[in-house]
């Protein structure tokens, strides 16, 4: 038997995110060259970034890999039931406004079996983040096709190629309300971050989906290399079209993907339309919703 | 401790069992509401909508009941007491996220006035065919309590006991109620808050920075609770988890989750069940009903003892967990056990199953749609004498 | 300028900018990497970003088998932190070498 390598030397053992991390269970599961573990690092850039104290920080997230991030991220973290991380995150942000409650889970998560929510939340313009991490599949399950898989690809259930027409998310979030739709790359991280960070200080619904290489099963099935050819290709064909309308934002299998910030208006959120409103029905009589528990 | 003054409407009034419910739940202290309208609860809901706003509490109707069982578990994440209100349809969509409820140990209430079924079935029409769904509805294994109501006054009083027992056993409750219950009007009598005794949440008290969301006091095996905002930086998911909450997936790891599930409700169910009885000394034939039944059964049991029977009731004011103990101490003593229920027969299997052959279990089903003809459970009662 | 600084960047080995107007006249930052090597899955995404060519696959394995990066032209790096934003097992980091340090170690 070979002998094993020297171990290099290490510069340490400790990273800067580390406090952010739940540090008992890392390292993660995702596979190498996926890229959750990115978004998570542009996550936590953003929540530096905004100062915002991590207290008040509540991430819930739905079932699959990208569901996986609740579980790493040392902030109050909800692991919930496939497709009802929004309405379970409503429930939270309602009771208690003052949390920022952020939904990070995967594209099948959100617009699949949780889509009812998804146009739901956005239509009711709950002050609730979401980052869409979409890997245009079901990885954790094993490849299945999801409602974001683009035309002609290969996924377990599609063995010969998908006929299905796929959701344009930016469209589908901006149709239904939400007030602030960006779209990125794992690769534009910078910009990712930065979109991250206004989604959080924008009140109101907002989206960020972040296009994301899943190399053990897009890639793998698509004969696309691994995760960093995915990333190259990001590099090679998205193309930055900040206020584009969202209905042109289609992706194709292997084409041009449109990424920026396409949405980015002022509505009032739930609670603000709520207080409002009663605010006139009631009078002096109504004392503003602020939560419902001291 | 007792109910806060701004939920309750002190007084006697003329309502029904779903606005007697809808007061119960406000004078439990409930102040966070997700609920989707479906006949016959949707008056609970609406009566919420128009109680909340001036009582600080919030509603939202969201938009399908999978989404409001999710919203109602956030809520009690976030601090609040929580309800939910819905009919079998309903219920059926609600079973996945009961389950998340169940192992996240989430307390809160859910509500379901029963109608005729299966499926879309009889709207407007009373029911007690999802009476073992409420046990045996979602998937794995659990222990679950439930509550039956058989009068618009139980409405109220049975919800707060349904909010008390979520708190005590960190445990969604179900409060079982019926079409006829809950569109019958009758006087409710509200206590004064001082007088409505409220279980609080079990807070943890420690340090932050020590806490873990599933560690155990071994005194009730429930473990303490936080809210999402307090600096915990907690965990929790519906994974099987360990005490830190974080997934541990592993038969031993299965056994100390899901096995404490299980045990936190079936080796207390002594302290849990509620039961009125009467005339039990000397019974030969023993009525044992819930929810609407037991008023229906009520004239069928006087009539036969008028006429010589000696009849006990036994009335079960907490469904579930079933009073297994009490049926086996009762079985050998008694020649039978008649079960009047609005279905084709659900309960009668557990008391049948209780009763290990040492006395009669005579069904009296009825397929929904009405109240049963109390002629019919006097004829059953006649039967069991025999 | 002190000669222990790195020149300012040579537009001929920088891939992605124009030469600056100012680069004379403005000061470079430069990082100091830090990389914890066993939590590497060898993905090299900090390897083909890296826009001035400081990373490289190392020979060795770590203890989970795959090769990690190396810092070869180490004082070429900037802190431009684009390795730690995009390494998804957060095994890189850099920090800024400020200028007194940078004297305080001649």
């Amino acid at each position: 038997m070979k002998e094993p390598a020297t171990l290099a030397p290490e510069s340490g053992t400790s990273h800067p995110m580390d406090e952010l991390l739940r540090m008992d269970r890392i390292p993660h599961i995702w596979c190498p060259t996926c890229g959750l573990g990115t978004v998570v690092t542009a996550f936590a850039a953003a929540l530096e970034k905004l100062e915002l104290p991590l207290d008040d920080v509540a991430v819930v997230s739905g079932i699959g890999c990208t569901g996986r991030v609740a579980g790493y991220i040392k902030v109050d973290s909800f692991h919930t039931t496939h497709g009802r991380a929004l309405p379970f995150a409503t429930g939270l942000h309602l009771t208690n406004p003052k949390l920022k409650v952020v939904v990070i889970s995967g594209d099948g998560d959100l617009v699949s079996i949780g889509g009812n929510h998804f146009i739901h939340s956005a239509r009711r313009n709950v002050d609730i983040t979401v980052v869409c991490v979409n890997n245009f599949i079901y990885a954790m399950t094993g490849g299945q096709v999801a409602p974001t898989t683009p035309l002609t690809a290969n996924a377990s259930t599609m063995p010969y190629g998908n006929y299905e027409r796929p959701f344009n998310i930016p469209y589908l979030a901006e149709s239904s309300g939400a007030v602030y739709v960006a779209r990125w790359s794992a690769l534009h991280v910078r910009r990712l971050t930065t979109a991250i960070a206004e989604a959080l200080a924008k009140p109101g619904f907002s989206v960020v989906e972040v296009i994301s290489p899943c190399s053990t099963l897009y890639s793998r099935r698509n004969r696309l290399g691994t995760g960093l050819d995915l990333m190259k290709f990001y590099h090679d064909n998205c193309v930055i079209k900040h206020d584009a309308d969202t209905r042109d934002l289609d992706i194709g299998f292997q084409k041009e993907i449109v990424v920026g910030k396409f949405v980015d208006i002022e509505r009032p959120t739930y609670v603000d339309s709520m207080n409002e409103w009663y605010g006139s029905v009631f009078g002096d009589d109504y004392e503003p919703y602020e939560g419902s528990v001291k | 401790m007792t109910a806060d003054p701004k939920g309750v409407l002190t007084g006697e009034h003329y309502l029904d069992g779903d606005h007697a419910a809808a007061e119960g739940a406000l004078a439990a202290g409930c102040r966070f509401f997700a609920g989707y309208p479906i006949t016959p609860s949707t008056e609970v809901a609406e009566r919420i909508a128009a109680r909340f706003p001036k009582v600080g509490g919030i509603f939202v109707q969201m938009e399908d009941e999978l989404a409001s069982m999710a919203a109602i578990l956030g809520g009690s994440w976030a601090g609040a007491k929580s309800m939910t209100v819905t009919s079998g349809p309903g219920f059926s969509l609600m079973m996945e996220n009961l389950g998340l409820g169940l192992m996240m140990e989430v307390p809160t209430v859910i509500v379901n006035v029963q109608r005729g079924g299966p499926s879309t079935g009889l709207p407007t029409l009373p029911g007690q065919a999802d009476i073992m769904q409420a046990r045996w509805g979602s998937h794995g294994d659990y222990e679950i309590i439930a509550v039956s109501p058989s009068s618009p006054q139980e409405a109220f009083d049975h919800t707060i006991m349904a909010f008390n027992f979520a708190e005590k056993y960190r445990v969604p409750t179900l409060v079982m109620m019926d079409e006829c219950v809950g569109h019958m009007t009758e006087k409710i009598v509200v206590p004064q808050p001082e007088d409505i005794e409220i279980v609080p949440r079990k807070w943890y008290e420690g340090k932050v920075g020590d806490y873990l969301p599933y560690e155990v006091d071994e005194k009730d095996m429930i473990p303490w609770m936080v809210k999402a905002g307090d600096g915990h930086r907690f965990h929790t998911t519906g994974l099987t988890h360990d005490e830190r909450g974080y997934p541990v997936m592993n038969a031993d790891c299965q056994e100390k989750c899901v096995g404490r599930l299980v045990d936190k409700i079936r080796k207390r169910v002594e302290d849990i069940v509620v039961l009125e009885e009467d005339e039990m000394d000397g019974a030969e034939v023993v009525v044992v009903s819930y929810g609407i039944s037991s008023r229906v059964a009520i004239p069928a049991i006087e009539r036969a003892r008028r006429d010589g029977m000696k009849v006990g009731s036994l009335r079960l004011v907490t469904v579930w967990p079933f009073p297994d103990f009490r049926i086996r101490e009762l079985a050998p003593k008694v020649k039978s056990f008649v079960i009047p229920e609005i279905n084709y027969g659900q309960l009668y299997y557990e008391i049948e199953r209780c009763a290990g052959g040492q006395a009669k279990t005579i069904l009296v089903p009825h397929g929904g749609g009405w109240v049963h003809d109390d002629q019919d459970i006097y004829d059953a009662i006649k039967e069991g004498a025999k | 300028m002190p000669k222990d600084l790195p020149a300012a960047p040579d537009s001929s080995k920088s891939k992605y900018w124009r030469k600056p107007l100012d680069a004379d006249r403005v000061k470079v930052p430069h990082g100091e990497l830090h990389i914890l090597t066993d939590r590497c899955k060898g993905c090299m995404f900090c390897v083909e970003y890296c826009p001035r060519d400081v990373l490289e696959m190392s020979e060795e394995f770590n203890v989970k088998g795959y090769h990690y990066p190396v810092a070869e032209n180490d004082p070429a790096c900037v802190n431009c932190r684009l390795c730690e934003m995009l390494c998804p097992e957060f095994a890189i980091f850099c920090l800024e070498v400020k200028e007194e340090d940078a004297a305080d170690d001649s």
